[in-house]
């Protein structure tokens, strides 16, 4: 008998007995010894080593890249588990795009009164240079990663919607190969739902939000170069749809238009799906000291020669501030109830959230508005007294800059660590297209904690990831 | 094809190439000095390699004597030397990480793990047994490379600037080898012209692969003018300087472009002089000056090239 973690456990419910939908893989996992196991992630390693499935570390010479580690065991989703989150994140990604259009056009939500104007305004991601600027399709977050978490008894929440530029798709997919290669047996065991296709989708949803009366458009990959930490998904991705995988030099504007110097000279882009923060995209309206962008990009954006993918200014929906109000913006804007929940979170810009936080600081996760990849962040019950305090300091000194959430007991999933398998904390990160249509490849990249009680499963702080299963009906 | 990846893929093709020629480089003057008719000219023949590298400078500043033993580490292992075998294959890594989405996977995997396998098991220093498994380890990989590129690579662009690269480097690479054998032997014959020595040349053909060759088509016996007139002139040799030509010259022509004539009839040119040229017309005009008068050429084909295609001034 199995004894399940205190959390929420996707193989084994309450009683120890193993999830329908992990039946078939328990019993194969019950015969594979320990040894085996250890053997299969040595050849993991020295695979995802020479394929080169690493992530660059700042700062580190002579090609020094880390492998993200990669657990054995898999994350299953059911059918009707992923139908379910499916419908709540298409729901979720429309109404963002809704509020971002609407904060660039008319600003009705604000009109309404649902969201206080200083909150757009006075915040960093809010770009007035989008001002009514219209975009293909009304579309913005063109590709959106929406980290979501599993607590109580298995109720999917939202814990943060990713609109600038999401990464790890790239693992996703590596992920689902190396597990083939490994394990060929337990793909004819289940029906998995296959995720290879993801690549072709995002070039087909990148096409569809070509300019107006461009045919046949020239898709592009922009990429900060092969030291950003990102850069194999960046090389991959452009490989995987056959498009230029280009850097900021070699575009250049002429005449309004985007070209990239070619070995046959300059050559038309009519889309460039960008993986460059708005801040360096282009040195003449935003940073002026930015190498990595591209000379008069925003003209021509403005004038609509060329697509951004994502748009410019999509950070003011994917704020931590902008996050509470995501299911107001869904009643607004589609007349729905939310169907994917919302971590509760308390607003420190509010007197009484902020007097709520402060006597309960050691129950609480704090999060800095602005902070991402697990860093500025307060877990209560885990830090010292003195962290709490210095926590209590910078937080009277700015509220407005803090959110403050319950400890969620994340759901955990059995995973091949040192002392054989035992249950870690997951998330899961899906991959919502939109363009025409908004299209998600089933699954979507599972991080894990690795440490024993972790919480954060970002890879710069230990994490892991998992290849993610949907099973089919 | 994108200026900046034709110039990454064409530098993947020379750094690839260097690093073998450097080993077969290495591995000739290395058996030399094992003959025993060799040991007193030993330092002569490291002295000329170097300076056919044009590294005699670079080595003078890091050590002190020519000695074999610091010679090869300077060419086969010192990562601080940029025309190290280890710096060449680092390099080579370096450029197909820059356009691994453009390359086909295969072929970035196989530079990365001959690169990986280089920094963890690459001896840091000389030794007479592991130089010569170092040495076959490379061309080993070299020949792994060539094989995965003919076999996984779209013949585009990419494909044509790479087959540039490389050949301009190993023309380049086969007339330094000759420049420094016929160095030497002016230098130990005192300027007088030298047809005898069999050794010092059949260990060149070993090193290009070609001793069998030669053999098995040519009745000449192995004499410094025969092997020179060989791997000269020969279309049929791997590694002949007229077959290198050839392919830098069709190859240009595949990717001919709006400013590219004037390259392409220099290309045209070194092509037309090594497919008729003989070894009488060498001769008549001094075997030195021809090769380096081929040097030069190479030089500026190698600069129009990268002004013409690959971006190194601005356009557009």
């Amino acid at each position: 008998m199995h004894r399940p973690s205190p959390a929420y456990d996707e193989m084994y419910t309450v009683g120890g007995n193993v999830r329908p939908h992990y039946a078939v893989y328990s019993d194969w996992l019950l015969r594979q010894p320990d040894d085996v196991l250890r053997q299969k992630r040595a050849e993991a390693d020295s695979l995802f080593h020479r394929v080169g499935i690493t992530f660059a570390v700042y700062g580190e010479q002579d090609g020094n890249e880390r492998l993200i580690p990669f657990d054995l065991v898999p994350r299953i989703l059911s059918a009707e588990e992923w139908r379910t989150l499916a419908a709540g994140l298409r729901q979720r990604v429309r109404a963002l795009n809704a509020f971002i259009s609407d904060i660039y056009h008319r600003q009705e939500i604000l009109a309404a009164g649902l969201v206080a104007p200083e909150q757009i305004f006075c915040n960093s991601q809010y770009r007035p240079e989008m001002q009514d600027i219209d975009v293909p399709g009304g579309i913005y977050a063109h590709i959106a990663g929406i980290d979501v978490v599993r607590a109580g008894q298995g109720e999917f929440y939202v814990l943060e919607d990713n609109l600038r530029v999401p990464s790890g798709v790239s693992y996703m997919l590596e992920d689902r190969k190396m597990m083939m290669r490994l394990f060929p047996e337990l793909f004819a065991l289940n029906r998995i739902a296959p995720v290879e296709h993801y690549p072709d989708r995002l070039l087909e949803n990148l096409a569809s939000v070509a300019p107006a009366g461009v045919a046949d458009p020239v898709v592009v990959l922009l990429t900060p170069g092969a030291s950003n930490s990102a850069y194999f998904e960046h090389a991959f991705l452009a490989q995987q749809m056959g498009v230029e995988l280009v850097e900021g030099q070699d575009l250049f504007v002429r005449d309004g238009f985007v070209y990239m110097r070619t070995t046959q000279g300059p050559q038309r882009v009519d889309v460039i799906y960008r993986r460059i923060d708005d801040d360096y995209l282009d040195p003449l309206v935003f940073r002026q000291d930015s190498v990595l962008g591209v000379p008069g990009l925003m003209s021509a954006y403005r004038a609509g020669r060329v697509t951004l993918a994502n748009a410019i200014g999509t950070g003011i929906a994917d704020d931590k501030s902008i996050y509470p109000y995501v299911p107001e913006m869904i009643q607004f804007y589609l007349g729905e109830t939310p169907l994917l929940a919302n971590v509760p979170t308390r607003i420190l810009r509010r007197r009484d959230d902020l007097a709520y936080t402060l006597a309960h600081l050691d129950e609480l996760v704090v999060k800095e508005v602005h902070g991402s990849g697990g860093y500025g962040m307060l877990i209560g019950p885990t830090a010292s007294e003195a962290e709490r305090e210095d926590f209590r300091l910078r937080i009277l000194a700015a509220p407005e800059k803090y959110i403050a959430q319950p400890t969620l007991a994340l759901s955990s999933c059995p995973t091949f660590v040192e002392q054989g398998i035992a249950p870690r904390h997951i998330d899961l990160r899906p991959f919502v297209l939109s363009g025409r249509d908004i299209t998600i490849v089933p699954g979507g990249l599972t991080r894990v904690a690795l440490r024993a009680g972790s919480l954060v499963v970002n890879s710069s702080q230990g994490g892991g990831t998992k290849d993610t299963w949907v099973l089919e009906d | 094809m994108l200026s900046r990846t034709a110039d990454h893929v064409y530098w993947l093709g020379r750094y690839a190439e260097r690093a073998e020629n450097l080993a077969r480089m290495l591995d000739v003057q290395y058996r030399l000095s094992l003959l025993p008719r060799e040991t007193n000219s030993e330092g002569l023949g490291w002295q000329q390699t170097l300076a056919t590298l044009g590294l005699a400078e670079a080595y003078a500043e890091r050590h002190e004597g020519v000695e074999a033993h610091k010679v090869i580490d300077f060419l086969a292992f010192d990562r601080g030397n940029p025309t190290s075998i280890v710096s060449c294959l680092r390099a080579a890594r370096e450029n197909a990480h820059a356009v691994r989405g453009s390359i086909s996977s295969e072929m970035w995997e196989t530079f990365n793990s001959t690169w990986l396998e280089t920094r963890s098991a690459a001896p840091s220093r000389f030794t007479a047994i592991n130089l010569a498994e170092f040495i076959e380890w490379v061309k080993y990989r070299a020949h792994l490379a060539r094989g995965v590129v003919l076999g996984s690579m779209l013949r585009d662009e990419g494909y044509h600037f790479m087959q540039i690269g490389t050949f301009l480097e190993r023309a380049d690479g086969v007339v330094r080898l000759l420049q420094v054998r016929l160095a030497c032997e002016r230098g130990s014959e005192d300027g007088a012209p030298v047809v005898h020595d069999y050794h010092p040349w059949s260990v060149l053909l070993r090193a290009l692969s070609a001793f069998e060759i030669f053999r098995r088509i040519s009745r000449d016996s192995v004499s410094p003018l025969s092997v020179v007139e060989f791997v000269t002139f020969r279309r049929d040799v791997p590694r002949s300087i007229y077959r290198s030509a050839d392919l830098i010259y069709s190859n240009l022509q595949d990717v001919a472009n709006a400013h590219s004539v004037e390259t392409e009839r220099r290309a045209g040119k070194l092509h037309a002089l090594l497919r008729f040229g003989t070894l009488e017309s060498m001769l008549s005009e001094g075997m030195e000056r021809f090769l380096s008068d081929v040097l030069a050429t190479i030089a500026d084909l190698s600069d129009r090239i990268g002004r013409d295609f690959l971006g190194h001034t601005a356009t557009g």
